[in-house]
Order: structure tokens, then C-alpha cells, then sequence
């Protein structure tokens, strides 16, 4: 399952509904807002997606992993909007049979979601600038 | 056509939007050329931009359909 969310992501029970009696192994990944980037200070981060696109992007990242690895089950949330440092921006939670595939599946889906999936943020430093983060612009 | 715009790119065109026209049998590459001239502000950030056609990555070969959903896909920066 994928999902945008505009309201906090609850991670425990993201945790909980990948459950499934045959898997053994259960990897969830969070990324949160961090305070400081280089010797730069964040204040908040601003979340936008091109919400049709992202939303087909992650199911193909969805399909993608579950055809390389026994997936009992998946899930893909990513929250848009306003976010304030240690808020939870995105969540991935997976579960397998072995420890080392739910390892391997989690991470595989976190990589291919910041490679292509099209969500940007927007930095809120706290000199009062902001700045759309475009890596390699 | 009406090309979508996020992020930076809408930022500094001001705009959602842009309305380009293309003829026919136009491809990708052509919408990519005539964005700049468009709106000279995006200008970088087009040359680094992916053109997504349908909700799809579209290389600068594809013919443009009829009536396709375009949008400027500047570098992503989600997670």
C-alpha cells in the first residue's frame, strides 16, 4: 500500500499492519526532519508532490520490491506539507519471512522513493531564507 | 499544451503553469527547447529537469501525444 498524507504518520501502527504470521522479520524505516545540514540550521521543511505522478511512482516501487524479495507486506507513506524538525517525513515499513531480505526490501524501497518518486521540500532556515532543495542545481 | 510547474520552477515562474505552443508531431526535446524562451527564469533549471508525459519519465525522443498531461519534473528531493 502507498500513501500521501497530509497529517502526522503514525508509525506504530504502519508497524503493525505489515504484520503477518509467516514473516519473522519486520524493518520500518523513518526519515525525520533533521536541525542541521552542514553547518546550516533548519527550522522546518515544506513538502510538496505532483500527487498523481508520486502516488503511481511508489506503487511501482511497491510492485518493484515485492518481485525481488517475499514480501508479506508493504506500505509507502509520505507526509506533504508543513513539517517541524523530529516530525516524520516519510515511513516504510516491510515484512518477510528472514531479517536480512526485510533489511534488504526496506532499504531498497527508501533508495528508489528519493531517487525518482517526484516530492520536493523546501527548506526554512533560520536566518528566515528559504530554499527548494534540487540536488545537483 | 499546458505544462505543469513544482517546486522552484513554479516559484520562480510565478505561475502553475505555462501554456506552450507546439506543432504537431512535436516531441519532448521541442518543449524542453521552448520552455526557456517561455520563461527565461527557469532556463537552468529546465536543462535539469525531467519531462514527465501521462505521470510518466519521458525521454527528450518521445512525440508529445494530444492532450497529454505534461509536467517539468525539476530533481527530486523527497524522503
Amino acid at each position: 500500500m502507498v500513501r500521501l498524507t497530509r497529517e502526522a504518520i503514525d508509525h506504530t501502527r504502519l508497524t503493525e499492519d505489515v504484520r503477518r504470521d509467516h514473516c519473522g522479520a519486520v524493518v520500518t524505516f523513518l526519515g525525520t526532519v533533521r536541525d542541521l545540514t552542514g553547518d546550516r540550521t533548519t527550522l522546518a521543511l515544506d513538502y510538496e508532490a505532483y500527487p498523481d505522478m508520486a502516488l503511481k511512482k511508489l506503487e511501482e516501487i511497491e510492485q518493484d520490491t515485492r518481485s525481488r524479495w517475499p514480501v508479506g507486506d508493504i506500505i509507502l507513506e509520505h507526509r506533504l506539507g508543513h513539517l517541524d524538525v523530529g516530525d516524520i517525513s516519510v515511513a516504510v515499513a516491510v515484512s518477510c519471512p528472514h531479517r536480512h531480505q526485510a533489511f534488504d526490501a526496506c532499504r531498497h524501497a527508501i533508495d528508489r522513493l528519493k531517487e525518482f518518486v517526484p516530492i520536493w521540500k523546501k527548506e526554512n532556515w533560520a536566518d528566515g531564507t528559504t530554499e527548494w532543495v534540487h540536488p545537483g542545481t | 499544451m499546458r505544462v505543469l510547474l513544482f517546486a522552484r520552477a513554479r516559484d520562480l515562474a510565478g505561475a502553475e503553469a505555462i501554456e506552450v505552443d507546439l506543432p504537431a508531431n512535436a516531441t519532448v526535446g521541442d518543449l524542453r527547447a521552448s520552455l526557456p524562451k517561455l520563461c527565461p527564469r527557469i532556463a537552468g533549471l529546465v536543462e535539469r529537469s525531467a519531462i514527465a508525459v501521462n505521470n510518466e519519465y519521458a525521454a527528450d525522443t518521445t512525440l508529445l501525444p494530444a492532450a497529454a498531461e505534461v509536467a517539468l519534473v525539476p530533481p527530486v528531493s523527497g524522503g
